[in-house]
């Protein structure tokens, strides 16, 4: 008796286990996997399509003299310049500030209490919005000097690089074996000369490309400029006067109703979308390298 | 060994193994300060901003008070300023941008972390998401008034003329920029801030919780919504703080597609505005005094509401570091 009822019970296991999934948990997995897959199509659409668009709206119009020409004459050489130059005086201050920093986090005791105090607000500096960002430089250099100007807006430009510089150096740094900081010690190196010949030298490709990054995302800032650096149509007057950037000019002559402004926007996008995928793309590539040796 | 010990080298005074020489010790010394000197600037950038800020604001404070957080009327002609139109256009874009950026964000962590692809495939994925993050802001945003607007319009009329009775959509004749736009447009945004961020997270739970879950007979999905999701929590929360933070200070973009009306309305099809956005237009030519200290005001509380969440989602992820060793 009992051992009938055993083997019926084992007979259904059996086919229980045999059998495959019920249809409410098989139904689960495709609909969730549809679900997945349909959600990471959708994030990847607005990438392909504003790539497609910028490229085709905007090659027809892009010639060769635009890059000498200003605003005003239809071109965009006086933005190019302007957004360089306040790229550089960003990068003065922000790469020797944000490779010491990193060096600080990095070299000088990583469980510190003052060091990671000072990572806590480097990672807080990464969050502050740009447009708060140009209020702080609208505060300190536009008040101060009495106008708007390159300055500012490279200052502005110059703390939205500092904590991508600082937090690249000090993972890069990270990257580099103990044993190597030893070995420098062991033979008598000071912390000087450990830093600066076997750690710093080791690290330059990747603090190299954190600068690259840095630079990229300033390149493309348009909020703590309008406010800074102001825009002009024409060459700029020097330093101290209102400035162009590519950005700005998007901003302020996208709405424009002139065929022949509106096709400049688009094309100036073209070059600023290259120039700084170009960049991003080479850094992120060698980082992903580097990572994974 | 037995020339060790005749080495005379060994007890001259003049060889000391543990000196520095005075060059080497004062760079060293300098280099030290130099370091400190380096890091102290960072600190006090982040002081500095928030002095600097805040004295801006000063005229503004004192005229207004803590009255200005709920002050509805913007006027620039008679001086009265007040911030909650503003930060009600800037916390609610920011919600509906979440709303949308965190479940298509797992998605994206999801496929690009779990073996559903070829690693090639996925690294590959991860990384043009990514991308996104690289485009400026006003870039998307010209895509967005130019090509995007024009292909979500339709949608937007249509909920507004079917689904009229929901307070949410009960807009005239929607113009198709308005809070909705911008909080979509924001959530293409945050995007890649989600993602990259929660891929990291799942990356980091141990492949045994894994194993262990499918060994009980659970199915991919049934482990994921079970086992990894859970055991991930609190980093994909820190995520989408992240992601939120992100958006409340977001502005070009925003600035091109809500309208700038500063008005407070239940319909997401109406125009808005944000606290970037009137600092974006009305900065440059506010007049000193009330003016300027009034936007200064509105950057003081974006700074504080930004800050306030940057810092929750990097004390989370601490804390979520400190546990999981």
């Amino acid at each position: 008796m009992s051992g009938y009822i055993q083997s019926e019970t084992d007979e259904s296991l059996a086919r229980e286990l045999c059998s495959p999934l019920p249809t409410e948990r098989v139904m689960f997995t495709y609909m969730m996997n549809a679900i997945a897959f349909g959600f990471t199509g959708l994030a990847l659409i607005p990438l392909l399509s504003i790539l497609w668009e910028i490229f085709v709206r905007g090659i027809s119009g892009l010639k060769s003299d635009m890059f000498v020409k200003a605003v005003i004459d239809n071109g965009f050489g006086n933005a190019i310049l302007g957004t360089i130059i306040m790229v550089i005086i960003g990068a003065i201050f922000s790469i020797p500030t944000g490779i010491m920093t990193g060096i600080f986090l990095a070299e000088f005791g990583q469980t510190n209490p003052i060091t990671s105090i000072v990572r806590f607000i480097a990672s807080i500096l990464t969050g502050v919005p740009s447009i708060v960002v140009g209020v702080f430089a609208y505060g300190v250099i536009v008040l101060l000097t009495k106008g708007f100007s390159a300055i500012a807006g490279g200052f502005a430009l110059a703390v939205i690089m500092l904590p991508v510089i600082i937090l690249t150096t000090e993972e890069s740094l990270k990257l580099i074996p103990t044993s190597q900081r030893l070995a420098s010690a062991a033979l008598g190196g000071t912390r000087f000369q450990t830093t600066f010949r076997i750690v710093l030298t080791t690290a330059i490709p990747g603090i190299t490309t954190g600068i690259l990054l840095a630079v990229a995302r300033a390149a493309g800032e348009t909020a703590p400029l309008i406010f800074t650096a102001l825009f002009s149509l024409d060459w700029s007057e020097g330093l101290l006067s209102p400035t162009a950037s590519l950005p700005v000019l998007i901003f302020n002559l996208y709405n424009d109703p002139d065929p022949q402004k509106s096709q400049l926007v688009w094309t100036t996008s073209i070059v600023l979308i290259g120039l700084i995928l170009g960049v991003s793309i080479i850094s992120r590539l060698v980082i992903r390298q580097r990572r994974i040796k | 060994m037995a020339n060790l010990s005749d080495d005379s080298n060994l007890g001259d005074e003049s060889f000391n193994l543990t000196e520095i020489s005075g060059t080497n010790f004062w760079f060293d010394q300098g280099f030290t300060r130099l370091v400190y000197f380096f890091a102290v600037i960072t600190v006090a950038v982040l002081f500095l901003m928030s002095w600097v800020i805040l004295h801006e604001a000063l005229p503004a404070i004192k005229q207004f008070g803590v009255g200005f957080l709920w002050g509805q009327n913007w006027d620039t002609g008679n001086q009265i300023f007040g911030a909650l139109p503003y930060i009600y256009g800037t916390l609610v874009s920011s919600a509906i941008a979440i709303l949308f950026a965190v479940p298509v964000g797992m998605a994206v962590a999801l496929v690009t972390s779990e073996n559903f692809l070829p690693t090639s495939l996925r690294t590959i994925l991860a990384f043009v998401v990514e991308l996104i993050a690289a485009i400026p802001s006003v870039i998307i945003g010209l895509w967005a008034i130019f090509v995007f607007i024009p292909v979500l319009e339709p949608l937007q009329k249509w909920l507004a003329s079917n689904l009229k009775w929901i307070p949410l959509f009960n807009t005239e004749d929607p113009s198709g920029t308005n809070i909705l736009t911008a909080g979509v447009i924001l959530a293409i945004m945050i995007l890649p801030t989600m993602a990259a961020i929660s891929r990291d997270v799942l990356m980091a739970i141990p492949k045994e919780l894994r194993s262990a879950s499918m060994a009980l007979g659970s199915t991919r999905w049934e482990t994921i919504f079970r086992v990894l999701l859970p055991s991930g929590f609190s980093g994909i929360v820190s995520a989408a703080m992240l992601a939120l933070g992100r958006a409340l200070g977001e502005t070009m973009a925003v600035t091109m597609v809500i309208g700038n009306s500063a008005q407070i309305s239940a319909s997401l099809l109406d125009p808005a505005y944000t606290i970037p956005s009137v600092l974006a237009n009305e900065f440059a030519e506010a007049e000193p005094g009330l003016h300027i200290g009034a936007l200064s005001y509105l950057a003081l509380i974006l700074f504080g509401l930004t800050l306030a969440v940057n810092i929750g989602a990097v004390l989370l992820v601490k804390w979520v570091g400190r546990k999981n060793k």
